[in-house]
C-alpha cells in the first residue's frame, strides 16, 4: 500500500480499469438500448443494435407531432408527452416552492429557538418521517373523494389535491436545512440579539440570505422527488389530460399497445433534463444525507 | 440594516392582529361548512387549525412556536391524519360494495323506478322560440311551453302535430333538461322521460317508510342493518349498495383465519423481507466495492467514472423501470434476445415466479448501487489514513486491512442508513409497480397475490386494482405494515443515537 513494487501496480491498474470498463459496459447497456431503439423503425425489436433504416418517427410523435411516413401515411402522437411533462413541471416547481418555505422556517426553529419540548418533537419528527406517504394511499384516495364532494377542485383528478399532499415531503427536507443552520456560528444570532434584533428579523435578515446554497439544492431535490412520485399521482389523478409524466409513461407498455419506439423517444426527452438536474445537484444529495443522518 | 429598527410599533401589532383575525375567521367558515356538508371530521381538522393558528399567532408569549407551527400543522395534517384514517379505514367494510354514506345509499334506493310498460309512448320536442314544446305523437298530446333548464312540470292537453319537430340528435342534446320535466296527461297520469326515446309512467322501486325502514314497489319492507351495512329484506338478502360502518376486527379477523387470505400474505411477506435484506445487501456490496476502488490513489478517470457510475441513480427510476420492463420482454425484448443469440435461452422473466424476483431484484440493484456508492465514498473519506498505514506497515494485506479497519469505522455511522434503504425497499411500491404488478399471480388465492408482490403493492392492488375495491381490508393490512414500518423506524432511531454519541464521544477526545 505504501510502497508498491511498479510491475504489481501495473497489473492492478489493468484489472481495476478492465473492472470498471466491463462493469459499466453492463450498467450502461440499458441506455445504449434505448437509445437505439428510438431511432428504429417500428415498436418491435430486431435483431440489431445499430438501427438499419434509422428514423425520426419517434421522436416527431415524441413531440406531439404527426408524422408522415415515406408511403404517405400519416402516424399522430399516441400521448401527449408535452403536456404530461408540463404538468410533472407545473407541479413539482409549485409543490417545491411549498415544502421549502415550510422546511426553512421549521427547520430555523429547530435549530435556533428555544421551545419546549422541541427533542421530543423533533425525536416524533424523526419517527414519523418513516412513514412513506405511500403507505397512507387508502386514506388519501378517501380523504380526496370525500373533499371531492365538497368541492371539485380538493377531489379527484385534480392538481390541487396533488399539490397539498405532496407538502407532506417537508419532513425529509426538515433535517437537511436543519443540519445546515446547525454548522452556522452561534456568534452570529448573538451578535443580531445584542443589536436588537427578534427572531423573525434574525431569521429573515442573517440565517435566509446564508442558507440560500442549501435551500436550492433542497429546492431541485423536493422538485424531482415530486416529478418522479409514481404511487399517489396514479391513485388521485384519473384522466389522460391530468396525468403526470410518471403515470402517463406507463400507458406506453401497455400489453394490449405496446409502443416500445415511442416509449423509448418519449423516455429520453423527457427523462433527460431530470438527469441533468439531478446530475448538477447529487454531490449536495449526499453531504446533507449523511450530515442530517449523523448530526441528528 | 434594517435589524437596527427594533421597536416594534404599536400600529403593526394591531395590524398582525387583526390579519390573525381574518384568517381565523376564515378558517372557521371553512370549518362550518365542512360540518355542514356532513364531513365533520374534516370540519373538526380545519377548527383545530384555527384554533391553533389564533392562539400561537395571537399571544405574544407563544412568539417562538410561530416558526414551528407550519412544519407540525403540516406534518399532523399531511402525514399523521392520513396514517390514523388509514388505521381507522381497516375497522370498516368500506369497499366497492359499502361505498357511501347511509344518507347518501338511501337516497341512491328510493331514485331507483321501474317504467310501467303499458305507459309507455315515444316523443318528440317541438321548439318554440327558446323553449319547447313535447309532442307525444301516440296519444296526440301536447304541453304546455317548458324552458327544459330546470326542474319543471307542465300539463298536456290534445293537440294537432306541430308543424316543425327538432331532430332526434338535437333533442338528446336537451337531455338533462328533459330528465328534470314531469308531464301530467288529461287524465291525471303522471309520466317521465324514461330513456332517450320514451316518455312513461314511473314508479319508485323503494320509498322511505321509517328512519331505518324502506317499502318495496311490491309490498316487501327492508330494514336497514347497521352491522353489516346493508338493507335486508325479509328473506335475509342484501340489498346493494351498502354504506361504510365500522366493523370492528373483521378485517384482521379474514386476515388470520381465512386460508385464502393468509396463505398468500405469508408468502409475501416473506418475500418482501427477502427482497429488502438482499437489496440493501446487493446494493451495499457492489456500492461499497465500486467505492473502494475509485478511492485508490493510483486509479485515473476517476471523475469520469464516476459520473457514469451514479447514471442509473441520475435518471427518473419511472423511466429506467419502465425501461427494463421493455428490455426484459420474452417476445421482443433486447435481453432475450441477446441471451438466446449467445446461449440460446429464453427465460420467461415475467410467468415464471423466481426469475420474476430475479429480475425485481437485478433492476433494484442497478436503481441502487450508485447511492451507496455516493455514500461509501463519503465514509471512506473519513477513515484516518494512518490506521490503514500502520497496519500495512505491520504487513497486513490490502483485504485484511480493509476488513479489520476500514470495514469497522465505516458500519456504525452507515447503519441508520442501511436500516432507511431497507425501510424504502420494504415499501417501494413503484419497482414492483412498474417493473411486474406482482405478477405472475401466486395460484389458488381468493384476492389477487402475486409471485412478486410486497406487501405494499399487494395492498395497492387490494384497494385500487381489482373489481373489489377492498379499502377496508387494505387498511387493515396496512396497519400491520405499519408495525413493521414502526419497528424499523425506531431501530433505525437508535442506530443514528449510537452514531451521534460514538461521534460527539470521539470529538470530546
Amino acid at each position: 500500500m505504501i510502497v508498491e513494487r511498479p510491475r504489481d501496480l501495473m497489473v492492478k491498474k489493468i484489472c481495476a480499469h478492465g473492472f470498471m470498463i466491463f462493469f459499466l459496459a453492463l450498467i450502461l447497456f440499458p441506455f445504449l438500448v434505448v437509445l437505439s431503439i428510438s431511432f428504429r423503425e417500428g415498436n418491435f425489436s430486431v435483431g440489431s443494435i445499430i438501427p438499419q433504416n434509422p428514423t425520426l418517427e419517434h421522436w416527431w410523435l415524441a413531440f406531439g407531432m404527426d408524422y408522415t411516413r415515406a408511403d404517405g401515411t400519416v402516424v399522430t402522437p399516441p400521448y401527449p408527452v408535452l403536456l404530461w411533462m408540463w404538468n410533472s413541471i407545473k407541479i413539482g416547481l409549485i409543490a417545491g416552492f411549498g415544502v421549502l418555505a415550510i422546511a426553512t422556517v421549521s427547520a430555523y426553529a429547530f435549530s435556533r429557538i428555544r421551545i419546549r419540548g422541541k427533542g421530543a418533537m423533533l425525536d416524533g419528527l424523526f419517527l414519523i418521517q418513516m412513514f412513506p406517504t405511500t403507505l397512507a394511499l387508502v386514506a388519501i384516495y378517501a380523504i380526496f373523494d370525500a373533499l371531492g364532494e365538497v368541492t371539485p377542485i380538493m377531489g379527484l383528478n385534480s392538481h390541487v389535491a396533488l399539490v397539498v399532499i405532496y407538502l407532506a415531503a417537508v419532513t425529509l427536507h426538515i433535517w437537511t436545512i436543519k443540519g445546515y443552520f446547525d454548522s452556522i456560528d452561534t456568534a452570529l444570532d448573538k451578535a443580531a440579539a445584542i443589536d436588537g434584533a427578534t427572531p423573525w428579523q434574525t431569521f429573515r435578515y442573517i440565517f435566509l440570505p446564508l442558507a440560500v446554497p442549501i435551500m436550492s439544492v433542497v429546492f431541485v431535490l423536493a422538485f424531482i422527488g415530486f416529478v418522479n412520485d409514481y404511487p399517489i399521482a396514479s391513485v388521485l389523478i384519473r384522466s389522460e389530460d391530468k396525468m403526470t409524466l410518471a403515470v402517463g409513461s406507463r400507458l406506453y407498455l401497455n400489453e394490449f399497445k405496446y409502443l416500445w419506439g415511442d416509449f423509448a423517444a418519449a423516455a429520453i426527452l423527457s427523462g433527460l433534463p431530470i438527469t441533468v438536474v439531478f446530475l448538477i445537484a447529487q454531490k449536495y444529495l449526499v453531504s446533507g444525507l449523511s450530515d442530517g443522518a449523523v448530526k441528528g | 440594516m434594517a435589524i437596527t429598527d427594533t421597536s416594534a410599533p404599536q400600529g403593526s401589532a394591531w395590524v398582525r392582529l387583526a390579519v390573525v383575525a381574518c384568517v381565523t375567521a376564515v378558517l372557521l367558515a371553512g370549518s362550518f361548512y365542512l360540518y355542514q356538508l356532513s364531513q365533520p371530521v374534516f370540519g373538526a381538522i380545519l377548527l383545530a387549525l384555527a384554533t391553533g393558528f389564533a392562539i400561537i399567532f395571537g399571544a405574544k408569549r407563544y412568539y417562538g412556536a410561530r416558526f414551528i407551527f407550519p412544519g407540525v400543522a403540516a406534518v399532523l395534517i399531511f402525514i399523521a391524519f392520513p396514517v390514523a384514517y388509514t388505521i381507522y379505514i381497516g375497522f370498516t367494510n368500506y369497499s366497492s360494495f359499502n361505498l357511501l354514506s347511509y344518507e347518501r345509499t338511501i337516497e341512491v334506493l328510493t331514485a331507483r323506478s321501474s317504467v310501467d310498460a303499458s305507459t309507455e309512448q315515444p316523443f318528440a320536442v317541438a321548439a318554440e322560440d327558446d323553449a319547447y314544446r313535447i309532442w307525444l305523437p301516440e296519444s296526440g298530446l301536447l304541453s304546455d311551453v317548458v324552458s327544459l333548464q330546470d326542474a319543471q312540470s307542465a300539463a298536456l292537453t290534445p293537440a294537432n302535430a306541430p308543424a316543425v319537430l327538432l331532430d332526434r340528435r338535437d333533442a338528446i342534446k336537451l337531455r338533462s333538461g328533459l330528465q328534470a320535466l314531469t308531464l301530467t296527461t288529461p287524465d291525471g297520469t303522471v309520466i317521465q322521460n324514461a330513456g332517450l326515446r320514451t316518455f312513461a309512467s314511473l314508479t319508485p322501486d323503494f320509498v322511505r317508510t321509517g328512519p331505518d325502514e324502506l317499502t318495496k314497489s311490491d309490498g316487501t319492507i327492508l330494514m336497514a342493518n347497521h352491522e353489516t351495512g346493508f338493507f335486508v329484506d325479509q328473506a335475509g338478502e342484501n340489498v346493494p349498495p351498502g354504506w361504510r360502518v365500522t366493523i370492528g376486527w373483521d378485517n384482521f379477523a379474514r386476515v388470520f383465519q381465512s386460508e385464502g387470505i393468509r396463505q398468500p400474505m405469508v408468502s409475501v411477506f416473506i418475500w418482501t423481507f427477502f427482497f429488502a435484506t438482499a437489496s440493501v445487501v446487493l446494493t451495499f456490496g457492489i456500492g461499497l466495492t465500486l467505492a473502494v476502488i475509485l478511492q485508490w490513489p493510483h486509479l485515473r478517470f476517476k471523475a469520469l467514472y464516476r459520473i457514469l457510475l451514479i447514471l442509473p441513480y441520475a435518471v427518473p427510476a419511472f423511466i429506467s423501470i419502465l425501461v427494463f420492463r421493455g428490455l426484459f420482454n420474452q417476445n421482443f425484448g433486447e435481453i432475450n434476445l441477446i441471451l438466446e443469440a449467445l446461449f440460446g435461452i429464453r427465460p420467461n422473466w415475467f410467468t415464471d415466479g423466481n426469475l420474476a424476483r430475479a429480475m425485481v431484484l437485478i433492476v433494484n440493484t442497478w436503481l441502487g448501487y450508485p447511492y451507496m456508492m455516493l455514500l461509501a465514498m463519503g465514509f471512506l473519506q473519513s477513515v484516518p489514513e494512518d490506521h490503514k498505514k500502520a497496519a500495512a506497515l505491520e504487513g497486513a494485506s490490502a483485504l485484511r486491512v480493509f476488513f479489520t479497519i476500514t470495514l469497522p469505522q465505516i458500519i456504525p455511522p452507515f447503519l441508520p442508513l442501511l436500516i432507511a434503504s431497507f425501510a424504502f425497499n420494504f415499501n417501494n411500491l413503484v419497482l414492483v409497480f412498474l417493473l411486474t404488478r406482482g405478477l405472475p399471480d401466486i395460484p389458488g388465492t381468493i384476492i389477487p397475490a402475486g409471485e412478486t408482490d410486497i406487501l405494499a403493492s399487494f395492498t395497492y392492488r387490494l384497494a385500487f386494482d381489482n373489481a373489489g375495491q377492498q379499502f377496508g381490508l387494505a387498511g387493515a393490512i396496512t396497519l400491520l405494515i405499519f408495525l413493521v414500518v414502526a419497528a424499523i423506524s425506531y431501530a433505525n432511531f437508535v442506530a443514528m443515537r449510537r452514531a451521534a454519541q460514538r461521534r460527539s464521544g470521539r470529538a470530546n477526545l
